[in-house]
């Protein structure tokens, strides 16, 4: 190029990139924050149970109540990665509480209606086929936001309210109770001593984390999500990208739903996944993912499930009454969200300044 | 930047027999982050008179309209309200002072009444509660000081715009306004409701109002308006009597000669365009009802094609309907003579045509993702997300990019929101370099970029058009279209007026022609039926 320019002067270059690392910096604290809860959360447990943290090695598989918390926690943190791409489309998806019972009423439904309900053979039939559904229910979530542009929190209200009513046709009403040790085993088996559930949640996480960082899947979501226009104008495909993600949040669902069904032996249309989409979409919030779409982050909504699971685990190993239950999640939730709202870190950090040792109290 | 030229105001514009300005400001500067965005600029307004406000997108209109409401505070000058010097905090105080505003969009609430959207705020109370009855009558003087029949207890969404537009001026105009800021209030009118608008205009100026209006629409200004102001560059260009300013003084006014001297561009060693070869691009009557009549266009090979025209004449909307921004109702785009369907940006793009938007920010920068992001984009999404771009690949692009466009600061990582105008600018046109296009179509690509980056960008297309690349250049700045297109199409009124060879064409030849247009227009008028939309 022409030498004759005046060049910009060089405060103004050094300025955005002093700026752009101090983003950097903000940008990853959002992981700190739940972080943080996550472990004041245990240290209170094992203040009032000292051996809350200790995991028992010694049987035929891990046992402890970190272990159950990990276990537990496994379909909502894979409903809550599929919820973090459709929510950094700026979308939303209601559906999945429905769309996982769903999944467990057409396996349950297949295992009992088929002339060898225990065997293997059965139970993977029956999984591929409530998959194969949930890739369906997806589609049209799909279909209804990114082809007829409905709003999404409307579009997937359809299926959540109809979802449990299909479940109900699929069941015939009933509580379909199976006994199939691959089904039962997706929930409670043990695979080298660790659950199943905390297997599969692992693998659907590491897949994902790959599908999105090494192909160009999480740039275009996050662009969509950023500036529809500028990237509808850039040639990014956004119908395909956003039918793409509700496709995954319900096959997440779906796999979910199996291992509700699994850990129940039974397939309950009404209370199966019940208001799981609420933890679900404050897991990814929690994670620090923002429901205005944009940057997402996986790690943080896997962080955001460990701390909703383990609240509810806190709640019974301190011993609050279970009228409270709901207040004390409340409360929890609250100061979590507080904490990561840039006011208040804001107005922390100019009080901690002066003194440091106020910002301990405050977490 | 060498000549600020502000000369005093002449005496001719000033209204003879007049008492002083209502209002009045001096000397006004405004900068954002160093950037000046009003330079010494000063404007009075006088009770009783329609104002125009003039000047092309970045002049500064805005700018100053926000200066005189109170939502930017001034870095020097003075606002002068009925002879004694005011400083307004916010949009509060200026409302106080008799400043009232009515936005381009309509922004009252759809779902209330006519009453309740003009007393919003200010509603009279009664029992505790609001005096619905009051407030309606309130309403009802107001509309009929307006000569205006919509009934106050009506629901606002049920009317149509124009209506709703009138509503808002009825808003504005119930705190006692001395004076009203129209800004574009007639963009979204047809002509009837364009005459209506302007009968409660004139109403509210045989009242006293000073009315200060922002149109792109030169007969409706030299319809409306009694005096001008024009705006440049965010410096003043001069005050007019609009009785003794002919359409051709002011688009030379609004357009005119750019004062600052940039680098001259050496352009000798381009081939000349072969004209007889098959064009890159040709267009047979592409248009789209309200935004383009249909217009033929054929660009050639490592030519320029400037877009020459006003706001609003169409030289926007010619690009986006050729790159699919929108979809055209009528016409075909030939690219290599093969008929192409290009309906969406996707399939424009697969047939190497790219598009960079005037405007920046919303169709433009992905302000959240990084600097390599935002370059790979384009490529990226015709790649679709199965195949990505390999790192090794990614890194060696945005390296060549950000030394080739000289981007500062040369951070692939950085956010590209963090970045000056100037270098998003650079960054988006290397996102569509990278897609190797063959048509380019830029959109004011200097607008609001400071002077270096603004010649470097020229520099830029001067050199891709050299190496063969096709280009269309839109810019409200004459003077650049002409220094670097081999052809310019001049357009008014959302069509093709004019199409000349560049080379000895001068700034005065493509106002000439504007202007003689604006007066052939103006004058059959009546018969032409085409509604501003």
């Amino acid at each position: 190029m022409t030498d004759t320019l005046t060049p910009p002067d060089l405060p103004e270059a050094t300025e955005p990139e002093r700026r752009a690392s101090r983003l950097e910096t903000a940008r990853r604290s959002p992981l700190v924050w739940p972080v943080l809860a996550l472990v004041l959360l245990l240290a209170v447990n094992t203040v009032a149970t000292p051996t809350f943290l200790l995991v028992d090695l010694s049987g035929d598989r891990l046992s402890g109540p970190l272990v159950n918390i990990a276990r537990n926690a496994a379909p909502l943190v894979l409903i809550g990665l599929g919820m973090t791409l459709v929510i950094a489309t700026r979308g939303i998806d209601l559906s999945v509480g429905a769309v996982a019972a769903i999944a467990g009423a057409v396996a349950c439904v297949h295992i009992a209606g088929s002339p060898d309900p225990g065997a293997a053979s059965t139970a993977v039939v029956a999984m591929s086929l409530a998959l194969a559904c949930c890739v369906a229910l997806g589609l049209w979530n799909g279909f209804l936001v990114s082809v007829l542009g409905i709003q999404p929190i409307i579009a997937t209200l359809v299926l959540m309210t109809a979802g449990r009513g299909l479940a109900m046709l699929v069941t015939d009403g009933q509580i379909t109770t199976v006994t199939n040790g691959v089904l039962s085993g997706l929930a409670v088996g043990h695979v080298a001593k660790v659950p199943v559930a905390v297997l599969v949640a692992l693998a659907v996480l590491g897949l994902t984390a790959f599908v999105v960082r090494r192909t160009a899947l999480g740039m275009l979501v996050e662009a969509v999500g950023i500036n529809p226009e500028a990237s509808r104008l850039a040639g990014v495909r956004s119908r395909t990208i956003i039918w793409t993600v509700y496709v995954f949040v319900a096959l997440c669902a779906g796999l979910a739903g199996l291992m509700i069904a699994g850990n129940t032996n039974a397939a309950d249309a009404n209370n199966a996944g019940l208001w799981i989409e609420l933890d679900a979409i404050l897991a990814v919030v929690i994670g620090g993912t923002s429901l205005a779409g944009g940057r997402f982050s996986l790690a943080g909504t896997v962080v955001g499930a460990l701390f909703i699971t383990t609240l509810a685990v806190t709640i019974t190993n301190l011993g609050i009454p279970s009228q409270t239950n709901y207040v004390f999640k409340a409360i929890a939730v609250i100061a979590v969200c507080l904490i990561q709202s840039p006011q208040v870190r804001h107005a922390l950090r100019r009080r901690r300044t002066p003194a440091r040792t106020v910002a301990g109290g405050a977490a | 930047m060498s000549q600020a030229r502000t000369e005093p105001l002449p005496e001719t514009a000033r209204r003879p027999g007049d008492a002083a300005p209502v209002v009045e400001l001096r000397g006004l500067s405004i900068a954002f982050g160093g950037v000046p965005a009003l330079h010494d600029v000063a404007l009075r307004l006088y009770p009783g008179e329609v104002h125009a406000l003039m000047g092309e997108n970045g002049a500064g209109k805005s700018t100053l309209i926000k200066a005189l409401t109170g939502v930017y505070a001034p870095d020097a000058g003075t606002v002068v309200v009925d002879g004694q010097e005011r400083s307004f905090a916010s949009p509060a105080d200026s409302q106080a002072a008799g400043i009232s505003t009515v936005y381009q969009e309509v922004n009252l609430c759809a779902n209330l009444t006519v009453a309740e959207n003009m007393l919003l705020g200010r509603e009279p109370r009664f029992l505790g509660g609001i005096g619905v009855r009051a407030m309606r009558r309130r309403a009802r003087q107001t509309l009929e000081r307006l000569g205006l029949d919509v009934d106050p207890a009506s629901v606002l969404g049920q009317h149509p715009i124009a209506v709703q537009q009138l509503v808002a001026i009825a808003r504005a105009v119930d705190v006692d306004a001395r004076v009203l800021i129209l800004d574009e209030p007639t963009s979204s009118l047809d002509a009837d409701e364009v005459a209506r608008l302007f009968e409660v205009v004139r109403t509210l100026r045989d009242q006293g109002t000073a009315i200060v209006f922002v149109s792109h629409f030169l007969d409706q200004v030299f319809e409306i308006a009694d005096r001008l102001t024009v705006l440049r560059n965010g410096r003043l260009v001069g005050e007019r009597l609009v009785s003794e300013t002919s359409q051709l003084e002011l688009v030379r006014l609004m357009l005119g000669r750019e004062l600052e001297t940039l680098d001259r561009l050496d352009r000798q060693e381009a081939p000349p365009v072969d004209r007889d070869r098959t064009p890159v691009v040709k267009v047979l009557g592409l248009g789209r009802k309200g935004a383009l009549e249909a217009t033929d266009l054929e660009v050639h090979e490592g030519e320029v094609v400037g877009l020459a025209g006003l706001l609003g004449s169409g030289r926007t909307e010619l690009a986006r309907l050729l790159f699919g921004a929108d979809a055209a109702d009528t016409g075909e785009v030939e690219v290599h003579g093969r008929r192409a369907r290009v309906r969406t940006p996707r399939q424009a793009i697969d047939r190497r045509l790219a598009f960079a938007s005037e405007d920046r920010r919303a169709e433009g920068v992905i302000g959240d993702l990084t600097v390599a992001d935002n370059m790979l984009l384009a490529l990226q999404a015709s790649r679709g997300w199965l195949r990505p771009i390999p790192p090794a690949q990614r890194t060696t692009l945005v390296a060549r990019y950000l030394e080739a466009l000289d981007v500062r600061p040369a951070d692939p990582h950085a956010l590209m929101r963090n970045l000056s105008g100037g270098n998003q600018q650079k960054v988006l046109l290397a996102r569509w370099l990278l897609t190797e296009p063959e048509l380019l179509l830029l959109d004011e690509p200097t607008r609001g970029i400071d002077v270096g980056a603004k010649a470097q960008i020229q520099q830029l297309v001067a050199e891709l058009a050299g190496r063969g690349m096709a280009v269309v250049f839109i810019s409200a700045e004459l003077e650049e279209v002409l220094r670097l297109s081999d052809r310019v199409v001049v357009m008014r009124e959302r069509r093709k007026i004019a199409e000349r060879e560049g080379g000895d064409l001068t700034v005065g030849e493509v106002l000439e022609t504007i202007a003689a247009e604006a007066t052939h227009t103006h004058l059959t008028e009546t018969t032409d039926g085409e509604a501003p939309r």
